[in-house]
């Protein structure tokens, strides 16, 4: 909505409501207002997913641990391929760990509009705090498993089978980067979905068929040559790879690349903001 | 000081299957912004009448809208389902934006278009006190501020911990309004929400909007569909009819207009002489309602004298006719009936004649009446004309602590509400 705070001439209005404003309008103070509805909204998602569990937040940490192990047996053990002299378990979880931040943030926030209609369609408030609060809320369920991952990777550590080195130190960045990027898709997905539909069918295999052309289950030393382009180009890729490269030593390292991801992530963002604005306005009259 | 200007608005909803053939409309709608031309399905719509047919794929849900809303008002929004009043208060608390036109806004909005609004069910009543608040633009610290006087007006004390999906509805609903009661903006918009909850709730909620206005000097839009509930609370209406914006003024007169518009219920009927209902005998001409200076008139409070008036002509001479009345309520209970004893024995020659009945002030209760006038005989018994619910009259109690009613504000139950006298304790 168009909350232009500042005073037009002489009239003393607070808000002037309008059928256009500037696309690029973030408003970021009118969120920063919300910021107690952005906590109110990430202790719920938190809070309301293990009420009524046994296990609680155990289960954080079993779904990703079942998944490695059997990413271990098929693509390990069955199908044989390599894993750049990592302790396989390892291998898939740092490239697991990550990219099931991503893919969380992601089907999430892709949601935003169709999952809140109820709630937008009779009350106002900054439609961002949304996506914004679950990003936020993912960052739980990534910590516990960052801390499994951790447990293996100092398991490992004292064995001497990997080589960590000093680029640890991009971790927050890579952690911002993932956020980034998956909210900035997800804003863009969700305004679009309100209008066509079809994509959130799209996006069901569509997050599958990106989570293999990202060097999670692979390393990049095994891909052939006529199809590295399409890991190079791959966005995700340099911060998955710049993840485990820190923590193990294996694979590969550039700054262009995780510039090339930056840049992505921003322009991302700015598109969604763009797409959001013009669509929070009016997607009450289409969903 | 005007606290909200609205101008020129427009609201422009697409009919039919959303989403199928848009992408045609959406080019077009690109093109045409890419040449700097307007907008070329924008001003498309029809009037949105539901029971017409439609032709175009377009409606205009709000239609030219231009009103303004000074501080501490408490404007009522009627209308039949569908004439846009739901649309209007979306658009007013930025659910939805216009299509065309602005709205200014001086002071902080809050919107209760339903209560409850983003409850989760799995957290506890207190974890939905702060969600729900801060959802309707309430600061952590302004609820927790007042997180003891919430729980006390919802009076859910001993359920604070308890989820609530182990709430009974009632006290679902009372949680949320209470929540509601004790936001603090300058404007505050409702959408019925009364019509949900028992009659002490309905009552709360009333009293609490009555004390928001008149001792806090807010502003307060309410859309309702109980006439009584307007009259009682609002100060001025806008009568919303298919998207445009029929009349607005005082309260009482645009009750009067919505009635009159749409009950079919007028306050006078006049009959030519071909098609007016009677006997060889005696036929109606004109039939009305009055108030004491015999002007009349659709809506009354509660009291004022009422008068009802018919006029017929006599076509032979007898001595042996008389007026008849009776009075139904909206529930359809036949109320009373009454009789013209006065003039039973009276010869009547050929002629214009009127009669008149009176009911007394503080007799009726609130709501609409309709009227049935009849002229008879009594040997042999005939009805030369009994003419029912054509005209009617609404009352209502306007709360100047002189009625019945007294300083409350809630569900006041009967057919009739007389003025009895109680003995002195």
């Amino acid at each position: 909505m168009n909350i232009s705070k500042k005073i037009v001439e002489n009239d003393h209005w607070t808000e002037v409501i309008q059928p256009k404003k500037s696309v690029f309008s973030l408003n970021l103070r009118e969120i920063w207002n919300y910021k107690d509805l952005i906590w109110i909204f990430v202790r719920r998602d938190i809070v309301s997913v293990y009420k009524q569990t046994v296990l609680g937040p155990l289960w954080f940490f079993l779904g990703p641990l079942f998944t490695v192990y059997t990413f271990v047996f098929v693509f390990n053990q069955i199908a044989n391929i390599s894993t750049d002299n990592v302790p396989a378990p390892l291998f898939y979880l740092a490239g697991t760990t990550l990219w099931n931040y991503f893919q969380a943030c992601f089907t999430s926030t892709s949601n935003t509009f169709v999952s809140n209609a109820n709630i937008f369609g009779k009350v106002y408030f900054p439609r961002m705090v949304s996506p914004i609060s679950m990003v936020i809320s993912n960052l739980l369920k990534f910590g516990i498993q960052l801390l499994m991952f951790f447990c293996f990777w100092i398991y490992y550590y004292s064995k001497s089978e990997i080589n960590p080195n000093g680029y640890l130190l991009l971790l927050p960045l890579l952690i911002v980067l993932m956020g980034g990027m998956a909210l900035g898709l997800g804003i863009i997905i969700s305004s679009l979905t309100t209008k066509y539909r079809d994509l959130s069918y799209f996006i069901g295999f569509g997050i599958t068929l990106l989570m293999y052309a990202t060097p999670i289950i692979y390393p990049v030393s095994a891909i052939p040559e006529m199809y590295k382009p399409f890991v190079i180009y791959n966005p995700i890729a340099p911060i998955i790879e710049t993840f485990r490269f820190s923590f193990t030593g294996a694979g590969y390292f550039s700054w262009s690349g995780l510039a090339y991801s930056s840049v992505f992530t921003i322009i991302v963002l700015l598109i969604g903001t763009l797409l959001f604005n013009k669509i929070e306005r009016t997607f009450m009259d289409t969903v | 000081m005007t606290v909200i200007q609205v101008e020129n608005l427009y609201k422009q909803y697409r009919l039919g299957q959303v989403g199928s053939g848009t992408l045609r409309d959406d080019f077009a709608r690109w093109w045409n912004s890419l040449l700097g031309k307007e907008d070329p399905l924008l001003k498309i719509g029809e009037i949105n009448d539901r029971t017409a047919v439609a032709t175009s794929d377009y409606v205009l849900s709000l239609r030219d809208i231009n009103f303004s809303v000074q501080e501490g008002e408490v404007l009522g929004i009627i209308g039949k389902n569908g004439a846009g009043k739901s649309t209007l208060l979306k658009v007013l608390s930025k659910v939805t934006a216009p299509t065309s036109g602005q709205i200014k806004i001086k002071g902080r909005v809050a919107s209760l278009l339903e209560v409850g609004t983003g409850f989760h069910p799995e957290l506890t009543g207190k974890e939905n006190i702060y969600l729900n608040g801060a959802i309707l633009g309430m600061k952590r610290h302004e609820i927790t501020s007042k997180l003891d006087e919430i729980i006390d007006f919802a009076g859910i004390q001993r359920y604070v911990d308890t989820p609530v999906k182990r709430y009974s509805s009632g006290m679902y609903v009372r949680l949320a309004f209470a929540v509601a009661a004790h936001l603090e903006p300058e404007i505050l918009i409702v959408d019925e929400v009364l019509a949900v909850g028992d009659a002490e709730f309905q009552q709360k909620a009333i009293g609490k909007m009555q004390a928001v206005s008149k001792q806090q000097g807010r502003t307060v839009l309410f859309v309702s569909h109980n006439m009584d509930a307007i009259s009682r609370l609002c100060t001025s209406c806008l009568y919303l009819k298919n998207g445009g914006l029929e009349y607005s003024g005082r309260t009482d007169d645009v009750i009067q207009k919505y009635l009159s518009a749409e009950t079919k219920i007028v306050s006078s009927i006049k009959y030519q002489s071909v098609d007016a209902p009677g006997s060889r005998i005696a036929r109606l001409i004109e039939a009305k309602v009055i108030n004491e200076h015999f002007v009349s008139k659709l809506n009354y409070n509660i009291d004022e004298k009422i008068g009802v008036n018919l006029t017929f002509e006599v076509l032979q001479e007898t001595n042996d006719l008389i007026a008849g009345f009776n009075l139904y309520n909206q529930m359809d209970v036949h109320i009373l009936s009454s009789h013209d004893t006065l003039n039973q024995n009276k010869t009547y020659s050929p002629g214009i004649y009127k009669a008149t009945v009176w009911l007394p002030e503080n007799f009726l209760t609130e709501g609409m009446h309709y009227c049935g006038v009849a002229v008879m005989s009594y040997k042999p018994f005939t009805v030369h004309f009994h003419d029912v619910e054509k005209i009617g009259f609404n009352i209502s109690d306007k709360q100047n602590g002189e009625t019945v009613r007294g300083n409350y504000t809630g569900v006041f139950p009967g057919v009739i509400r007389p003025k009895l006298t109680w003995d002195k304790i």
